[in-house]
């Protein structure tokens, strides 16, 4: 149902709606645009619900904040569905039409009081009540989320857990009223629209669809292997095992940007052949048997897919370096070698062939999106309009596949903190770097804090005898990394916040755990159990 | 599709850095973008941009750019043609094959790439090596 794991409606439904919940993510610095159309939101009247354990700078203009201690959001989300339940607040025509499994969701959450909750989340019963009060009595409501929460297509508890609360109040499928995961990378959306996924085939069709897999073997003259393929980390373990041994890595390094990088190292060390696709020598591409170099950001033609489904054309501007190339003449090349004769010429031709496999784009020619500039999926007819809100049909008569509510329990976190690691570390991203800044770590002078360091709230560094300035020993139960100290306040009590953003100075990834979600294989990155100690320059 | 343009000239396109989208004019001269601005015509920004999307583009004219190909011959990198590389990889393509099959293949597929490259990427593993080991790096 929400299967396909997009956002439901759009980034103008921020602007016309009562209630904006922020759950995990710091919009304002990971996706600042977005949050230009919470702010208009905000000054139309609504009023904004922030779930974070930081004190960000959007609190200023939230109405409630709940700093939850990391890790715990299932059991808020749980309490605020018993809440909305306890006091009768919930759309009880829309549960009963439009969804499955209310009783036993109704039992699930019995136990999760806002008493209970407290002790968990650390958020006062009363603040409970009220952000439950608030989000369901709303006309109308938006729901977003972001790296606090992962999201993927398989969905997460987290996420399951949020869209509950959508359904039990029926915020979801109208004007002003959406789910909406704030994808981080440009393309996240796109890469898994066309298929880039171990289980989807292109156009939102299960590998396990047999007539799925069929219509592209007609269409590609092959056999479509039946079992659904390995994730990122399902494949890192393959290659400790040694079962997958040739690896071909496309404008990602997995050996700075994934966590616990001791251990990617040993999986890639026992790799027969690596192929390395990438704009610059990378860590990864530096242990590469091959490096092709390709072409970057304008200097290719081709479209890519934002968080609101919204398939855009990106254009060239200039040719690539000396003999970089185009992605696609590449693959074509290399293809070719197989004597799978691909005769692709142009960008349009790889997106008419999708077209052709996927009903969702087909109403969206290149000669369209230059028209209209964006269209979002799905379009299937030529002549018809895109679609701005998905699962209209839940509120009509005509409601179609019912949603299922989906049960989930708060499960305490794998990487517990105790006496010996007595802090929670969160890493995330600051604004104005990106990822492991292989592209952005030379802006030049504009940008300040080009640097890593560990924040800590005043308290805790009053408590330790340190201040900014100060360097630490940051040891988790995996690694440990030095770096110094600054003094934030928008942390609470027990918890550290540091950025993955400068691998050569602080590898962050050292001492995060990668003991992945099962279901999405996205590893813990908010969540590290760690020790602190001043540095002393004689350790070295 | 669009050419390259000689002299002054506006192209709209999409910032590269995050999942909103926005709308992006680039100003050509000569052949190479000189100046970055949001697009007004966009309906996902009307013209606004963040620092990244206004600032952050310059790395595609960073020279340390990879600018041909590189194979590894007695364990460094080095300099090499295309149809080399390529004879390379298919090679070895075929003996892992054989060795380990269809099984013994993943592609790590990249979240900041077109449409189009993600659907020859996943084409590629799926038709021609026989494998659904596809997926990017990062999904969030
Ligand atoms: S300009 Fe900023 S908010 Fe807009 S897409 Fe680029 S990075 Fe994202």
């Amino acid at each position: 149902m929400f299967g396909t794991g997009a956002d439901t409606g759009s980034y103008d439904d921020f602007e016309h709606t009562d209630v904006i919940v922020v759950w995990g993510s710091n919009t304002q610095e990971a996706h600042p645009i977005i949050y230009n159309h919470m702010r208009r939101g905000i000054k139309n009247g609504a009023k904004m619900v922030l779930i974070d354990p930081r004190k960000l700078a959007m609190e200023n203009f939230s109405e409630i904040w709940l700093p939850v201690n990391v890790g715990t959001d299932i059991a808020l989300a749980n309490a605020i569905g018993h809440v909305i339940i306890e006091e009768k607040l919930y759309n009880a025509l829309f549960v009963k039409n439009a969804t499955l499994f209310f009783e036993e969701y109704r039992n699930q959450v019995e136990r999760y009081t806002p008493e209970f909750a407290e002790r968990i989340t650390g958020i006062p019963q009363e603040k409970i009540r009220a952000t439950a009060r608030l989000y369901a009595t709303a006309n109308r409501a938006m729901m977003a989320w972001t790296l606090g929460i992962t999201e993927h297509h398989n969905g997460t508890n987290n996420v399951h857990a949020l869209i509950n609360l959508a359904l039990l109040t029926g915020h979801v499928g109208k004007p002003g009223s959406g789910l909406m995961p704030l994808r981080g990378q440009n393309n996240v959306q796109g890469s898994g629209d066309m298929g880039a996924l171990p289980n989807k085939l292109p156009g939102f069709f299960n590998v396990e669809d047999i007539k799925a897999r069929e219509r592209l073997e007609r269409a590609w003259n092959c056999e479509i292997n039946p079992e659904n393929g390995l994730n990122v980390s399902e494949m890192q373990e393959a290659m400790h095992e040694g079962k997958l041994k040739f690896l071909y890595v496309i404008g990602e390094n997995p050996l700075q940007s994934d966590a616990n990088t001791t251990r990617v190292a040993e999986a890639f060390s026992n790799l027969d052949f690596l192929v390395v696709q990438d704009l610059f020598l990378t860590k990864t591409a530096q242990i590469a048997d091959v490096v092709l170099p390709a072409a970057g950001w304008a200097e290719v033609e081709g479209t890519y897919t934002n968080s609101q489904r919204g398939v855009q054309r990106v254009r060239k501007a200039k040719n690539p370096p000396e003999e970089a190339r185009d992605d696609l003449a590449i693959f074509c090349d290399l293809a070719n070698q197989f004597g799978v004769n691909w005769r692709y010429e142009t960008a349009k031709d790889v997106w008419d062939e999708l077209r052709s496999l996927s009903p969702a784009h087909f109403g969206m020619t290149y000669e369209r999106i230059d028209r209209e500039y964006e269209l979002q999926w799905p379009c299937p007819k030529l002549d018809e309009p895109p679609t701005q809100i998905l699962h209209t049909r839940l509120h009509t008569n005509d409601v179609g596949l019912k949603a299922k509510f989906v049960l989930v329990n708060y499960e305490p976190p794998v990487d517990v903190v105790d006496e010996e690691h007595p802090f929670v570390l969160i890493t995330g991203r600051r604004l104005a770097f990106y990822n492991t800044g292989v592209t952005t770590n030379n802006y030049g002078s504009k940008v300040k804090d080009q640097k890593e360091y560990l924040e800590i709230c005043p308290k805790d560094a009053q408590r330790l005898g340190i201040d900014t300035g100060t360097v630490v020993r940051v040891q988790s139960r995996r690694g440990s990394v030095v770096v110094p100290i600054r003094i934030s306040n928008k942390l609470s009590e027990g918890t550290l916040f540091m950025s993955f953003h400068f691998p050569d100075q602080v590898d962050t990834n050292v001492l995060t755990s990668d003991d992945v979600d099962k279901k999405s294989g996205v590893a813990p990155f908010k969540y590290t159990a760690v020790q602190i100690e001043p540095f002393l320059v004689s350790e070295e | 599709m669009s050419t390259i343009l000689d002299n002054q000239n506006i192209l709209s396109t999409i910032c590269s850095f995050c999942g909103t989208g926005c709308g992006i004019e680039i100003t050509v001269e000569n052949g190479q973008p000189v100046r970055v601005a949001g697009d007004k015509k966009s309906p996902v920004s009307h013209g606004e941009t963040c620092v990244k999307g206004s600032q952050g583009w310059g790395y595609i004219q960073s020279k340390e750019r990879l600018t041909y190909p590189l194979v590894r011959r007695n364990n460094r990198l080095e300099r090499s043609s295309w149809s080399e590389a390529l004879k390379i990889i298919t090679s070895a393509v075929h003996r892992v094959k054989s060795q380990y099959g269809s099984d013994g293949f993943g592609c790590f597929s990249s979240s900041r790439s077109t449409n189009e490259l993600n659907f020859l990427a996943q084409k590629f593993m799926r038709q021609v090596i026989g494998s659904n080991n596809v997926d990017s790096c990062n999904r969030t």
